[in-house]
């Protein structure tokens, strides 16, 4: 089977690889561009910790044909922190506590900040509801629900 | 080593807070996990598993997938060496290696579905997958069994056509699946039911449970010319993986180096190997690295969930609730393997209460199941749901506040324990003063509401741990660490040494070392790490102050004994030692190499006086009568954590445990077909707890020293996940007016149940 040629944006950088035709996005990123920051926890959808930004829409990579990126842009976990600095809610998820075995912290803190860009004020049930989609086995959700809450408080300068 | 120590209660560092050290690598994506290292020529491995729950395997032919272009490698049950029943194990193995060796490549029988028949080793994952399509296997399927109760029974399929019970006197004639029957038993239960007012029976079942951590295993493996080793993997305990590996391959233990990748959960679920011998053989026959991972599909079917149980449990009280005796029938699978969790969950059970007269008996069953792993605070969880749920049904029959009769029966310093020790300093009626005061527990329930309470217990562990601290000559600390740090146990050893140090915390940082770097390390796991490890990074300070004086003394010209170690700096200890300028932690530190050399200090200890950890949970929550839907609406955590080191992280371990107890409670369970194959293998279907089923979970750190640690430490990870099973039973069963005896109470448990029906 001949490969596909892809040519999309990576974290704002141009990037192309070859894949196979059935190849998922998470598989791309991980293999063939070494980007091992999402992670694979069941390749069904089902736990979102291969949460990535496609075109600005939040998706499971494990349920995205790599092809599919042709074009487009990809915001991976690698691009969440600027130049030396930490986004407010890695560093609100350092300050919390809240992570422990940290597997799924990749995909939880890409799927918050795409909570934040869009609601920027959310309550603690639209946040348990956001993050739904999003397994974490090791902190009971309370610690990440409480570090989601207070950086939307802090950004909106409260 | 003899440890001297008095257990102290003051501290500046340790109970505060801090980032831990491996955190901005794990909120960027940096961190590397199990699956997450790629090696030059890494081949990718996949494994052939058995579509039966039990059948004979007469012929496996692996000609056509050998022949398949980019295969370089396969493997089956006749690549492994033999390893006899008496076989010498060397090294640390704390599995019999017989059964493991059996469980990673099935021999003569695949003995459950999902049990590993043959492995490929191929250029790429679409190659591997092909190839394991080329492999014929020849079956003679068997009659098979999952459940506890019918495997036990006289005609059941046999597991092992060959196991005779052991502890049974005498020994039956007869095969069967009971592997092992353990009677524990403490004075005279006759007496204590003719002294009870009175007493309840009934029958409860489990069903089994998995781990559910997030990171499926992986590992890679590679294996030189010359035979030896490197392995990289997920697991609890490297040293243990290298020791199981070179036991199952017949290595010798220097040949095999583990690292422990950074590891996405285990909860037990990687205390023992799966992939990785078999990925060591592929890559000892391909020559190349290879890379194994396991598909979700793979963790449910083929890694190791806990037992599925039945239990029947008698409980005899007196009027003003002293409980007198208690007789309980433990029956666990271990799947295809004995190893059940049986007694402990047993012990672990009754063990919060000041019974006199106890019989338990436990049988650990075989059925065809994946072998089950620990799982949490193995076994304890399901005993508590029984004994647990029993106290409740006294409480309501002698109209006594469910807390109250707790408290009257609860074990305190000096008391004896149904397991044997006697218990020393413990904080369970702490434990239930703080549950019964709390301020969250004033509002009453409303409608189809009601409130439960549970007890745990899990006993600790300590166990062999080996540590280095070395002090750079910046003054800055290293601390290598051999027990894999799964929640954050690298920040509580840093805030350790730098409380022993008197350095800031900044200072200090902790690695996970491989097994050539350390000596044996026992696995993280039973709670041991924060105090076994932590009484070893406690030990390796003191040693560095110990030379740090030496070198302070040397240079003063004066006694070792004349010099003092006060608040990060070496002193002389008084006029008489000569008028010496203080010299800092860092000034000794930077002349180390002109005073001696490198200063470091280790610690290789096998570490006793594990505290006794207790529990107590309240849940409320609210059953929809249309639906049989249950929502938790409050829960709280009381538990005893001797000295919380770093409390972010023991709270995050009774929240953890409390979200996979509700989920086995409500949700969680294997359900296999009548031809023995899992239905529900992912995470649609074995659905765990998700943000928005739970709420937030209040918790109470109770601080009572653990006085075996010189910081008070107490194990925290097990016991969070005993007690929730019974507390949300003991409040489904109040809003619903009828005792619930099964796990998960799922709706269609619950509609059964209001309608009487069984």
């Amino acid at each position: 089977m001949s490969l596909q040629h892809v040519t999309t944006t990576v974290n704002g950088d141009a990037a192309e690889f070859l894949c196979d035709a059935t190849e998922t996005l998470l598989d791309a990123l991980r293999d063939r561009l070494g980007l091992t920051g999402s992670k694979e926890g069941c390749a069904s959808g089902d736990c979102g910790a291969c949460s990535v930004m496609l075109e600005g829409r939040l998706v499971c990579a494990c349920l995205v044909l790599a092809a599919e990126a042709d074009g487009r842009e990809v915001e991976t976990i690698e691009g969440m922190a600027g130049t030396g600095e930490l986004h407010p809610l890695q560093t609100k998820f350092l300050e919390l506590g809240a992570l422990q075995c940290g597997v799924c912290t990749p995909g939880f803190l890409v799927a918050a900040k795409a909570l934040l860009e869009e609601h920027p004020d959310p309550d603690e049930t639209e946040v348990r509801y956001w993050l739904a989609g999003n397994l974490c086995r090791c902190t009971g959700y309370d610690k990440i629900i409480r570090a989601v809450l207070e950086t939307a408080a802090d950004l909106r300068g409260q | 080593m003899e440890l001297e120590f008095t257990t102290r209660t003051t501290f500046d560092k340790v109970g505060t807070r801090p980032p831990r050290p491996d955190g901005t690598d794990k909120v960027t994506g940096r961190a590397l996990y199990g699956a997450d290292l790629a090696g030059a020529g890494m081949l990718v491995g996949k494994v052939l598993r058995s579509p039966h729950a039990h059948a004979r395997i007469l012929a496996i032919d692996t000609s056509r997938a050998s022949a398949l272009p980019g295969v370089k490698a396969v493997v089956t049950r006749d690549d492994f060496p033999g390893i006899g029943p008496d076989g010498k194990v060397k090294g640390e193995v704390e599995e019999n290696v017989w059964d493991v060796a059996r469980n990673v490549m099935a021999r003569d029988k695949a003995l459950y579905e999902g049990h590993a028949v043959a492995a490929v080793a191929a250029t790429s994952t679409a190659v591997a997958r092909q190839a394991l399509k080329l492999i014929d296997v020849t079956w003679q399927v068997l009659p098979h069994v999952t459940d506890v109760d019918e495997a036990m029974k006289p005609g059941a399929p046999l597991v092992h056509e060959d196991m005779i019970t052991a502890g049974m006197d005498p020994a039956p004639e007869e095969p069967s699946n009971i592997a092992e029957y353990t009677r524990i038993e403490m004075g005279d239960i006759e007496a204590g039911f003719a002294a009870a007012d009175v007493i309840v029976e009934q029958t409860f079942r489990t069903e089994a449970a998995h781990q559910g951590y997030i990171e499926p295993h992986a590992c890679v493996a590679s294996t030189s010319e010359d035979g030896v080793a490197e392995l990289w993997c997920c697991t609890q305990g490297h040293f243990s993986v290298r020791d199981m590996c070179a036991n199952i391959l017949g290595m010798d233990l220097a040949n095999l180096r583990v690292t422990s990748s950074e590891i996405g959960g285990g909860f037990g679920g990687k205390t023992t190997v799966f992939l990785e011998p078999v990925a060591l053989l592929l890559s000892r026959k391909s020559g190349r690295p290879v890379k194994m991972t396991m598909s979700r599909d793979e963790v449910f079917r083929a890694s190791g969930p806990t037992s599925s149980t039945s239990i029947t449990a008698r409980i005899g009280a007196t009027r003003d609730g002293r409980i007198t005796a208690c007789d309980a029938s433990f029956r666990y699978q271990g799947g295809a393997f004995p190893g059940s969790p049986v007694s402990y969950g047993a012990v672990c059970g009754m063990a919060p209460y000041d019974c006199p007269n106890v019989v338990l008996d436990c049988y650990d069953v075989v059925v065809n199941r994946p072998k089950a792993a620990a799982y949490r605070a193995p076994g304890a969880p399901m005993a508590s749901f029984a004994i647990e749920s029993l106290l409740d049904e006294i409480a309501g029959k002698l109209d006594i506040d469910p807390v109250e009769l707790r408290l009257r029966n609860a074990v305190k310093e000096g008391s004896s324990s149904v397991y044997g020790p006697t218990f020393g300093a413990i904080g369970f009626v702490e434990c239930l003063e703080a549950a019964r005061d709390h301020p969250s527990l004033e509002a009453a329930p409303g409608a189809n509401r009601a409130r439960g309470i549970a007890a745990g217990f899990w006993p600790n562990y300590g166990g062999q741990t080996s540590v280095t601290v070395n002090v750079n000559n910046d003054g800055t600390v290293l601390v290598s660490l051999g027990t894999p740090d799964i929640g954050g146990s690298r920040a509580s050893m840093c805030l350790m040494a730098a409380e022993e140090l008197q350095i800031p915390y900044e200072r200090v940082k902790a690695i996970i070392a491989d097994t050539s770097a350390l000596g044996h390390n026992d696995t993280t796991g039973g709670s041991r790490v924060t105090h076994s490890a932590g009484l070893a990074t406690i030990e390796a300070s003191r040693r560095v102050i110990d030379t740090m004086k030496q070198r302070a003394a040397a240079l003063w010209d004066i006694d070792v004994e004349a010099v003092v170690w006060d608040q990060g700096c070496v002193r002389p200890s008084g006029a008489n030692a000569g008028d010496h300028e203080p010299l800092t932690f860092e000034a000794i530190a930077a002349m180390a190499p002109s005073t001696g050399g490198p200063i470091a200090g280790h610690a290789e200890i096998n570490a006793e006086g594990a505290g006794a950890s207790f529990a107590v949970h309240v849940c409320d929550l609210e059953v929809d009568p249309e639906t049989g839907r249950v929502t938790v609406l409050n829960y709280l955590a009381v538990q005893d954590a001797g000295k919380a080191i770093h409390p972010d992280y023991v709270e995050g371990q009774y929240q953890g445990g409390v979200a996979q107890g509700i989920g086995w409670a409500l949700n969680e369970e294997y359900i296999y077909g009548s031809d023995g194959v899992l239905q529900n293998p992912g995470f649609l279907d074995y659905r765990i707890p998700v943000a928005s089923d739970l709420p937030m979970i209040d918790t109470v750190i109770v601080e009572v020293p653990n006085p075996g640690h010189p910081y008070g430490v107490r194990g925290v990870g097990e016991t969070p996940i005993v007690p929730p099973l019974a507390a949300v039973a003991n409040a489904v069963s109040r809003a619903i007016d009828r005792r619930m005896t099964e796990t998960p109470m799922s709706p269609p448990r619950i509609l059964a149940a209001i309608d009487g029906s069984p």
